[in-house]
């Protein structure tokens, strides 16, 4: 199996707060690994860290991604070299449309110009296949839609943008039934064996769906316990009381 | 920042300095023997000699404005009011001279009048090089030559229209521009007569230590409708500038005229203009207003809604980079009944710049069911810069339907990175985020202003990160 992440001995600071301390984390090509763990914990934390995330400072450690060192490396080269962040409160952006939008995005990940009526027909494709409204593609990013919308619409973005590491943070919150489960087709539709998915939740409905290899425990910014979907049924029958750190 | 200075003046296509090569150039200060000597070299009638006179002495009664930027640094004795290009006025560019006329080919005039201009006036220093207009609108009746051409072969309309909307003891420096303007545009549309295409008039000052006060009269006939556009430009000297232009609009029943300005005066220019238009019954003014260069700008554009059923709009965006201090705004009175104002001005500072908005609504008493909505919202890129919003009303009538809408905030980081974890730079990200705060006011200009605008933003943007 070949190492795609390799977090070691993580330390990140966010407003004068340490809040990881020490994480390890190491992620293969073709596995999906789930994070979970109480609040506060440092979940979104190390999300941000992994992209260098500006207003979180790591004091210690260091992060390979695909062979190379990105700790210190500003977080459009990272999204660049094939790290993408879906987040659990996308910005709206206004000025400029949905579609403009993962056009210049598209094109800074692959350098390559990008054929307007291939794109078109494939993000036409790609909504559909979501259930999203072809309209929310003309309109300005993220601008008035629902929370649903923002969040299909960056599954929609990784599908298109394709990295070899797809970070999910919290992408099933506030979603319904239905909603989770078109989340999770479009997930499934982009996980292959040669990239990775590192997804933070609380919620069971769509690992179901996801069928992780790994499962995190995440407590007090380290990483107290890994282990398959068990680690889950010990998460929802008796809470975090047992993931003491050090325990 | 040094740095950062160096890339804005590298990569300003405004900025190329020609050498200071004049006809004629007014020894510094400012005294009635100067104001004499303006009117002598264009031969004007005593009326106007007078009145420049009248201006003199209330300009020297007036004090500096106890409100704004600070405009001590202004000192009259440093400049010269008056410089006459090696020029005579030409109605072909191939007879302007070479280097005036590549100016402007650098500034893409020309090209634009080509394109989708009706008319084009060009303005070197103190004086017009270049007025043309398209023959068959010369036929029909439509007029647009220089001030000075118009105050020789227009009297009775230049008489009665001169100084009759903006007064000649309004502001310290409206005085000032009335003891020594110099050059400017003269436009009358005639009743009905609507012009498909714009009329653009074009002011460079190229010459240091010196200052513009050209003077744009324009009159909309009735039911006739005009689209004016204005643009300015200078480069960069180590001294102050001065730029006192004085606007005055004048739109008939059911006339229609919109305004369109992008200034970019060099960052040692203080850009102290005055516009005010009257509008009478069913007429309407829109302003469309673009700040981006100066040191220091007081520029506070003023609609009086006289006639009932009058209307204005105003749209403007300033953008205040490092060094940088743009108080600007807008005036609207209205005096008619059933007349309409919408202001929507977005202010951005970055690098240590100050914006201000100012927005002076007036509602006078018989203006019975106006309607005013005012929004204005400032942007900062950051925690060095300062955005301010004044908004005063004064409103002396019962039926008004007022709506004020303000908010003053710092780019979202949040937005930033989630913009970068899409590959976007922290450069295009900023710049993306400016360009849609500033989409309101860019989609109101033409395409060509608009392309210009979010070049500008671009501008202003490159090397903005320390």
């Amino acid at each position: 199996m070949k190492t795609l992440l390799q977090i070691e001995n993580l330390c990140v600071k966010s407003k004068e707060k340490q809040i990881l301390k020490g994480l390890t984390l190491k992620i293969g090509k073709g596995e999906t690994h789930i994070i979970m763990g109480p609040n506060g914990a440092g979940k979104s934390t190390l999300l941000n860290a992994i992209l260098n995330n500006p207003a979180y400072e790591k004091t210690e450690g260091k992060i390979i991604f695909d062979g190379a060192d990105i700790t210190d490396k500003k977080t459009d080269e990272i999204a660049r070299m094939g790290v993408f962040m879906s987040f659990q409160n996308p910005q709206e952006i206004e000025g400029i449309s949905t579609f403009n939008f993962i056009k210049s995005a598209k094109q800074k990940r692959t350098n390559n110009p990008i054929n307007y009526f291939e794109l078109s027909e494939e993000l036409e494709e790609n909504a559909t296949y979501l259930q999203m409204n072809q309209g929310l593609l003309t309109r300005d990013l993220n601008v008035g839609f629902s929370g649903g919308e923002k969040k299909k619409n960056e599954i929609l973005q990784l599908l298109e943008l394709n990295p070899k590491l797809a970070i999910l943070d919290e992408t099933d919150s506030g979603l319904d039934v239905d909603a989770i489960n078109i989340v999770s087709k479009g997930i499934n539709a982009y996980k292959n064996e040669d990239n990775a998915i590192l997804l933070v939740t609380h919620s069971s409905k769509m690992l179901e769906k996801l069928k992780p290899d790994f499962v995190h425990i995440l407590v007090d910014g380290q990483i107290v316990a890994t282990g398959g979907t068990q680690l889950l049924d010990e998460v929802l029958k008796n809470g975090y009381k047992n993931f003491k750190k050090g325990v | 920042m040094a740095k950062t200075e160096l890339d804005e003046l590298n990569t300003n296509i405004y900025d190329f300095k020609k050498k200071d090569d004049y006809a004629y150039k007014m020894k510094k200060g400012l005294n009635a023997n100067i104001v004499k000597e303006i009117s002598k070299q264009k031969n004007e009638p005593e009326w106007m000699l007078k009145l420049r006179l009248q201006a003199l002495e209330i300009y020297n009664k007036l004090s500096l404005p106890d409100w704004g930027p600070d405009l001590s640094e202004l000192d009259m004795n440093n400049l010269a009011t008056y410089v006459k290009p090696k020029s005579e006025q030409k109605s072909s560019w191939e007879q302007v001279p070479d280097d005036i006329k590549d100016t402007f080919e650098r500034l893409g005039i020309p090209k634009a009048e080509r394109d989708y201009l009706a008319g084009v006036g060009a303005q070197y220093d103190s004086e017009v090089v270049y007025h043309s207009i398209k023959d068959e609108l010369i036929k029909q009746g439509v007029i647009y030559t220089d001030i000075d051409t118009a105050i020789k072969e227009y009297p009775e309309m230049v008489k009665k229209y001169f100084s009759k909307c903006v007064p000649l003891a309004d502001h310290k420096f409206i005085a000032l521009h009335y003891a020594v303007f110099s050059g400017g545009s003269f436009v009358y549309v005639p009743k009905g007569k609507k012009l498909e295409m714009p009329l653009q008039s074009y002011y460079r000052l190229n010459s240091p230590e010196s200052g513009q006060f050209e003077h744009t009269l324009i009159v909309v006939d009735e039911g006739a409708s005009l689209h004016f556009i204005e643009g300015c430009s200078a480069p960069k000297y180590s001294k102050i500038n001065l730029h006192a232009g004085c606007v005055e609009l004048f739109v008939k029943k059911n006339g229609y005229l919109r305004y369109s300005t992008i200034e970019n005066w060099s960052k040692n220019m203080l850009n102290l203009n005055t516009k005010k238009a009257i509008i009478d019954s069913g007429g309407e003014v829109d302003w469309v207003s673009g700040s981006f260069g100066s040191k220091i700008s007081m520029l506070y554009p003023m609609s009086i809604l006289k006639g009932d059923n009058s209307k204005t709009e105003f749209t403007g965006i300033s953008f205040a980079g490092h060094g940088q201090n743009l108080d600007t705004g807008f005036k609207v009175v209205h005096i008619g009944k059933n007349t309409k104002s919408v202001i929507n001005s977005r202010s951005i500072s970055k690098n240590g710049g100050i914006s201000t908005y100012r927005s002076f609504v007036y509602v006078m008493k018989n203006a019975q069911n106006a309607k005013c909505s005012v929004s204005c919202d400032g942007l900062m890129l950051d925690s060095k810069s300062r955005s301010d919003t004044i908004p005063v009303s004064n409103i002396q009538n019962q039926s008004v339907v007022f709506s004020h809408e303000a908010t003053v905030g710092k780019i979202s980081e949040e937005a930033i990175f989630y913009l970068m974890t899409r590959g976007l730079s922290e450069e295009d990200a900023k710049a993306l985020i400016v360009k849609g705060f500033s989409n309101p006011v860019s989609k109101e200009l033409p395409m060509e202003y608009a392309v210009e605008m979010n070049r500008l933003i671009n501008l202003e943007l490159e090397g903005s990160i320390g």
